[in-house]
C-alpha cells in the first residue's frame, strides 16, 4: 500500500522558502495515502498561479490547466472516470476572481470532487497585486493607496450556493489540514477546503503570526454543530471568516453523479462506446 | 404536372408556423419527395413575423428557390412581406378572417379560406394549421392518407379523438379548395415521386446523431442559437447509452469540461456559435498545447458581437483558423450537406484522437437548421479509431520512483502515446506551460524548439480526412470555377446549371477541410479555370483570402459576398457570375 512518500516526487518546488503551500502539498499527500489511494488513482487538476504548480509536485496524475478553469476541467475528468479521486487546486485569484463563476456553479452542481484553495490574499506569481481576498486598504502594486473594494467571503458564499462540505485550514496546522482534506475526499459530492496559506513575500499583513493570533479552531468551540447551516453562517459572519475546522457538512445531499438518471457506477471510460445496429436503427427511425 | 414547387407558410411567431411546416413536409418526405426547408425566424419567443419555406421536388434539392408557388398566410403581414416572391401563376391561401388583400402589383391568385371557422366547427381554432395543410394538399394533388401516420405520431398520446379531429380538419380544408377549383390545379400538381424512403433532418440533428455514433457519452454546452438543437438531441438521447449533458455556466466551462473529459479518456464535445467560440478560444489553445483531443462544433450565425443571432452568415472562419494565441495544431472541417454533418462528426472524433488536437466542425445556420431529405445513413460506415490511446497498464514498463511516462515522447510523426489517468505505470504531467517529454515544465530552448516542431509536425502532411474537398468538375478547362463552403453547395449547383445552359463552362469546388488547407486538391482546379468566384456569406472574403493565401493567382480569384442575413438564392449566383463575364469584374 502506498505511503505519503509515494506521492512525493523529486521536483523541487519553485515556491519561496516559508510559503504556506508547502504544508498544503504535504497534507494532501498524507491524506491520499491515509485513505489508501495509489498514485495512479489520483488526479490533481490545478489552475495558474504559484499554487497551481502543486499538481507538478505530486506523484500522481496531474493536469495544470489555464487560469480559473481548474474546476470545469476537474468536473469533466470526474464525469469521465468516477473511479478516480479528483482534486482541483489553485489560489484565491484562480478560484475567487477569474474562476469565481465556476466555483459557485461547481458548488451548485455538486460533482464529487475536492477543491483546495490556497488563499494568501494576494497575487504572488505576478509579483504582488490585490486579490478579491485582500482586505480593504491593503496596499499592493495595483492598489498603491490601498484596496477600495470589499473583500469576498468565499465560505459564506459557498453556503448560500448550497455547498455540502465547507472547511477551512491553516498552513501551520498540518494535522488539522490533513484531517480536513481526508474528510473532504471522503465526502460524497463537492467539497471546498479553503486554506490560509500565507505569502511570505508579498503579504506583510496576513502573516503566520497574524493568523495565529486571529484564528479560532472550531474543534475548540463547545457546542459547535457543523451540520447546522445557520450556525455555520453565523460563526463565519461573527468571526469574519477567521475560523479553522469543519464549518459545514450535509451528508444527505446527493452528488451530481448520483442524480443523473441512468448514470452507472461503471465509469464512462470503461463502458463500450459502440452502439449496436439495432440501437442505431431505432435512433434513425425518428427522422423517417 | 410539375417536377418541383415551393410552398411557404407564414404568420406570427408562436402560432404554430413551425409545426404546420413540420407536418406538411414530413408527410411529403414519406411520400418520397426530396425536400429542402428553411425557417425565417427572429430572436424572440412570441410575436413577430416568422415563416417556413419548403421546396418540394422529384429530384434532390439543396437550396431555397428564387420564387414561390404557394403562400399560406395567417395574417396580412405575411402577404405583404412575401407575396413578391410568388410567380404569376402562384397561389395565396389566406384566412378569410383578416380579410386578406393582395398588393396591386401581384398577379397571384388568392383563395380566402375560412381556416379558423372550419377549425372551430371541427372542434378547436388551433386546428387552423391542419385546415391549411389540407387546403395546400388538394392544390398540389396530394393523397390525404399521407398525413395519417404523421398526425397519429404527433397526437396519439392525446387520444384517438384528437387524431380524428385533426384528420377531419385536413379533409375539410382539402374539400374547401376542391370546391373552389373543381379539380387540382395542373400548374401546381406534382409529378409522382420515386417513393423511396429517406430521412428528413436538420444539420444539427445529424451532428448530434454522429456524436452518439462516434461514442460520445458526455456533452458540455451553453445554450445558443443556432446550435442548441445539438444539445437538446443529446439531452434526450445520451441517457439511453449511460451518458449525459451538462449545461454549464458559460462556454469557457463547457470547453474546459470537454478537455477534462477527453483527458479522462472518453469522447466528449461542445457546440456553440460565434460568441461562444470567442469565449472558448483560450481553452482551445490549452487543448492544442496539452495535445488533448477536443471536438467543438461552431454553427455560424450573423456576427459580429450578438450580430444577427437567427440569420445566416459564414464569418467565423478567421476566428476558427487564427484566434488562439500562440501556434497550435488544429483541424477545421466543414460539412456541406446534412449527410456529411453525420459522417464528418464521426470523422472529427477519429481525427481528434489520432492527432491529439482540437477539431472544429464548422457549420452555418442554413446547414444547421435547414431541413433536408437525406439518403439512409449507413451503420457500416461508423468506424471508431482511438489512435495511440492507452487505457490499460498491460505492456507499460515499470516506472521507478518519481519517474514519469513519456506522454510527449518525440516521434517521427509527432504523435505520442496517450495514457489516461487511472492506468498504473502511466503517470505523467500535463500542463499548458511548455514542457518536456514527460510533461514537466521546461524553458530549455532546444526542448522548446523540439516540442513546437513535434506538435506542428502532426498536421504537416496530408491528414486522414476522407473528403477535404467536394469537386464537381465536368470541364478540363473551365471558364469559371465557383468555390463555396458549408450550406451554399446546393445553391451553387443550381446556379451552375443555369450558367451552363448559357454556354459557360463551370466547375464547382466546395472546401470541406478548412485547416490544414487542402492546397494540393484546390490548386489544379484554380489553375485550370479562367476565372474563380468564391461565394460566401460574409463581407470581407474570409474564404477568398484563404484561397489567395494558399494558391496565389490573386488576379483571377474574385469574392462574391452576401451578408444581409439571408442565404444565397440560385438567381443571385447566376446573375453575379454573368455580371463577371459581361464586365470582367464582379
Amino acid at each position: 500500500m502506498a505511503t505519503f512518500k509515494d506521492f512525493r516526487n523529486k521536483v523541487k518546488p519553485n515556491w519561496c522558502p516559508g510559503c504556506g503551500d508547502f504544508s498544503v502539498l504535504a497534507a494532501m499527500q498524507r491524506a491520499f495515502a491515509n485513505l489508501g489511494n495509489e498514485p495512479e488513482d489520483v488526479a490533481i487538476v490545478s489552475g495558474i498561479g504559484c499554487s497551481g504548480r502543486i499538481s507538478g509536485y505530486t506523484n500522481a496524475y496531474g493536469f495544470h490547466g489555464i487560469h480559473g478553469r481548474a474546476l470545469p476541467i476537474a468536473q469533466g475528468l470526474k464525469l469521465a472516470n468516477r473511479d478516480l479521486t479528483v482534486v482541483a487546486a489553485g489560489g484565491d485569484g484562480d478560484g475567487f476572481a477569474i474562476g469565481m463563476s465556476h466555483t459557485i456553479h461547481a458548488i451548485r452542481r455538486n460533482v464529487d470532487i475536492t477543491y483546495i484553495v490556497m488563499d494568501n490574499q494576494v497575487y504572488g506569481l505576478t509579483k504582488g497585486q490585490t486579490s478579491p481576498r485582500s482586505e480593504m486598504g491593503f496596499k499592493t502594486k495595483s492598489t498603491p493607496k490601498g484596496s477600495i473594494e470589499a473583500t469576498i467571503a468565499p465560505l459564506e458564499m459557498a453556503l448560500t450556493a448550497g455547498a455540502g462540505f465547507v472547511a477551512q485550514a491553516f498552513s501551520s496546522d498540518l494535522k488539522q489540514m490533513t484531517h480536513l482534506i481526508e474528510e473532504g475526499l471522503k465526502h460524497k459530492g463537492f467539497s471546498l477546503i479553503n486554506v490560509y496559506s500565507p505569502c511570505v513575500t508579498y503579504n506583510k499583513i496576513n502573516t503566520y503570526d497574524w493568523f495565529k493570533e486571529s484564528l479560532i479552531s472550531l474543534d475548540d468551540v463547545e457546542g459547535y454543530d457543523p451540520t447546522n447551516r445557520m450556525m455555520a453562517m453565523q460563526k463565519l459572519m461573527e468571526s469574519q471568516g477567521l475560523v479553522t475546522g469543519l464549518i459545514y457538512q450535509n451528508k444527505e445531499r446527493q452528488s451530481y453523479e448520483d442524480l443523473i438518471a441512468g448514470f452507472e457506477e461503471t465509469p464512462l471510460v470503461k463502458q463500450d462506446m459502440k452502439i449496436s445496429q439495432a440501437n442505431f436503427d431505432e435512433l434513425v427511425a425518428e427522422f423517417a | 404536372m410539375i417536377k418541383q414547387l415551393s410552398w411557404k407558410v407564414g404568420g406570427q411567431q408562436g402560432e404554430g408556423i413551425d409545426s404546420t411546416g413540420e407536418i406538411f413536409s414530413t408527410a411529403l418526405n414519406r411520400l418520397g419527395y426530396h425536400l429542402y426547408g428553411y425557417r425565417h425566424f427572429s430572436s424572440r419567443i412570441k410575436g413577430g413575423h416568422s415563416n417556413t419555406k419548403i421546396r418540394i421536388s422529384t429530384q434532390p434539392v439543396g437550396a431555397v428557390s428564387d420564387d414561390l408557388d404557394v403562400l399560406v398566410a395567417f395574417d396580412q403581414e405575411t402577404i405583404d412581406l412575401n407575396a413578391h416572391e410568388l410567380h404569376d401563376k402562384g397561389v395565396i391561401l389566406a384566412d378569410e378572417k383578416f380579410n386578406p388583400k393582395v398588393p396591386d402589383d401581384i398577379s397571384a391568385r388568392l383563395f380566402s379560406v375560412p381556416f379558423i371557422k372550419i377549425a372551430q366547427e371541427v372542434g378547436l381554432a388551433q386546428m387552423k394549421n391542419m385546415v391549411a395543410v389540407g387546403a395546400s394538399s388538394s392544390l398540389l394533388g396530394l393523397p390525404l392518407e399521407a398525413f395519417q401516420s404523421v398526425i397519429e405520431e404527433k397526437f396519439s398520446r392525446k387520444g384517438q379523438q384528437v387524431v380524428e379531429k385533426n384528420m377531419q380538419a385536413i379533409k375539410e380544408g382539402a374539400d374547401f379548395i376542391l370546391k373552389e377549383t373543381g379539380e387540382p390545379l395542373a400548374e401546381l400538381t406534382l409529378e409522382p415521386s420515386d417513393g423511396k424512403k429517406r430521412l428528413y433532418m436538420i444539420g444539427n440533428d445529424a451532428i448530434a446523431l454522429g456524436a452518439v455514433a462516434a461514442g460520445v457519452r458526455l456533452m458540455a454546452a451553453y445554450p445558443i442559437t443556432p446550435s442548441s438543437e445539438i444539445m437538446e438531441y443529446l439531452i434526450k438521447t445520451l441517457p439511453k447509452f449511460g451518458g449525459t449533458v451538462v449545461q454549464t455556466e458559460d462556454e469557457m466551462a463547457a470547453i474546459s469540461m470537454v478537455i477534462g473529459a477527453n483527458y479522462g479518456g472518453i469522447r466528449s464535445l461542445t457546440a456553440s456559435a460565434g460568441p461562444g467560440l470567442s469565449l472558448m478560444t483560450e481553452a482551445i489553445g490549452l487543448a492544442g498545447m496539452t495535445e488533448t483531443p477536443a471536438v467543438i462544433v461552431d454553427t455560424q450565425r450573423g456576427g459580429p458581437s450578438t450580430g444577427l443571432p437567427t440569420k445566416q452568415e459564414q464569418s467565423d472562419l478567421n476566428a476558427m483558423i487564427y484566434s488562439t494565441h500562440g501556434e497550435i495544431p488544429k483541424i477545421v472541417i466543414a460539412p456541406s450537406t446534412v449527410e456529411e454533418c453525420f459522417y464528418d462528426t464521426i470523422q472529427a472524433f477519429n481525427l481528434a484522437d489520432k492527432y491529439q488536437c482540437p477539431v472544429i466542425i464548422v457549420s452555418d445556420l442554413a446547414l444547421s437548421l435547414g431541413k433536408q431529405s437525406v439518403e439512409p445513413l449507413d451503420y457500416n460506415r461508423i468506424q471508431i479509431d482511438r489512435g495511440r490511446l492507452i487505457t490499460e497498464a498491460d505492456g507499460l514498463k515499470e516506472l521507478a520512483n518519481s519517474e514519469l511516462f513519456k506522454r510527449y515522447e518525440l516521434t517521427e510523426d509527432g504523435i505520442s502515446q496517450r495514457v489516461i489517468p487511472g492506468v498504473k505505470n502511466g503517470l505523467h504531467h500535463v500542463t499548458g506551460v511548455e514542457h518536456d517529454q514527460v510533461g514537466r515544465p521546461s524553458e530549455n530552448p532546444l526542448n522548446r524548439k523540439q516540442m513546437m516542431e513535434k506538435r506542428l509536425q502532426k498536421l504537416a502532411g496530408p491528414i486522414d480526412f476522407q473528403d477535404p474537398v467536394f469537386i464537381d468538375a465536368k470541364h478540363e478547362e473551365a471558364d469559371l470555377l465557383i468555390v463555396g463552403i458549408n450550406s451554399t453547395r446546393g445553391v451553387i449547383q443550381e446556379g451552375m446549371e443555369r450558367l451552363e445552359k448559357d454556354g459557360i463552362k463551370v466547375n464547382h469546388l466546395h472546401i470541406r477541410q478548412v485547416l490544414p488547407f487542402p492546397t494540393e486538391q484546390v490548386e489544379p482546379l484554380v489553375a485550370k479555370a479562367k476565372k474563380v468566384i468564391v461565394v460566401e456569406n460574409n463581407a470581407t472574403g474570409q474564404l477568398t483570402n484563404q484561397l489567395r493565401l494558399h494558391v496565389g493567382m490573386l488576379e483571377k480569384i474574385k469574392h462574391v459576398g452576401k451578408y444581409d442575413g439571408n442565404p444565397f438564392l440560385p438567381a443571385e449566383i447566376y446573375h453575379e457570375c454573368k455580371e463577371l463575364f459581361a464586365h470582367g469584374h464582379v
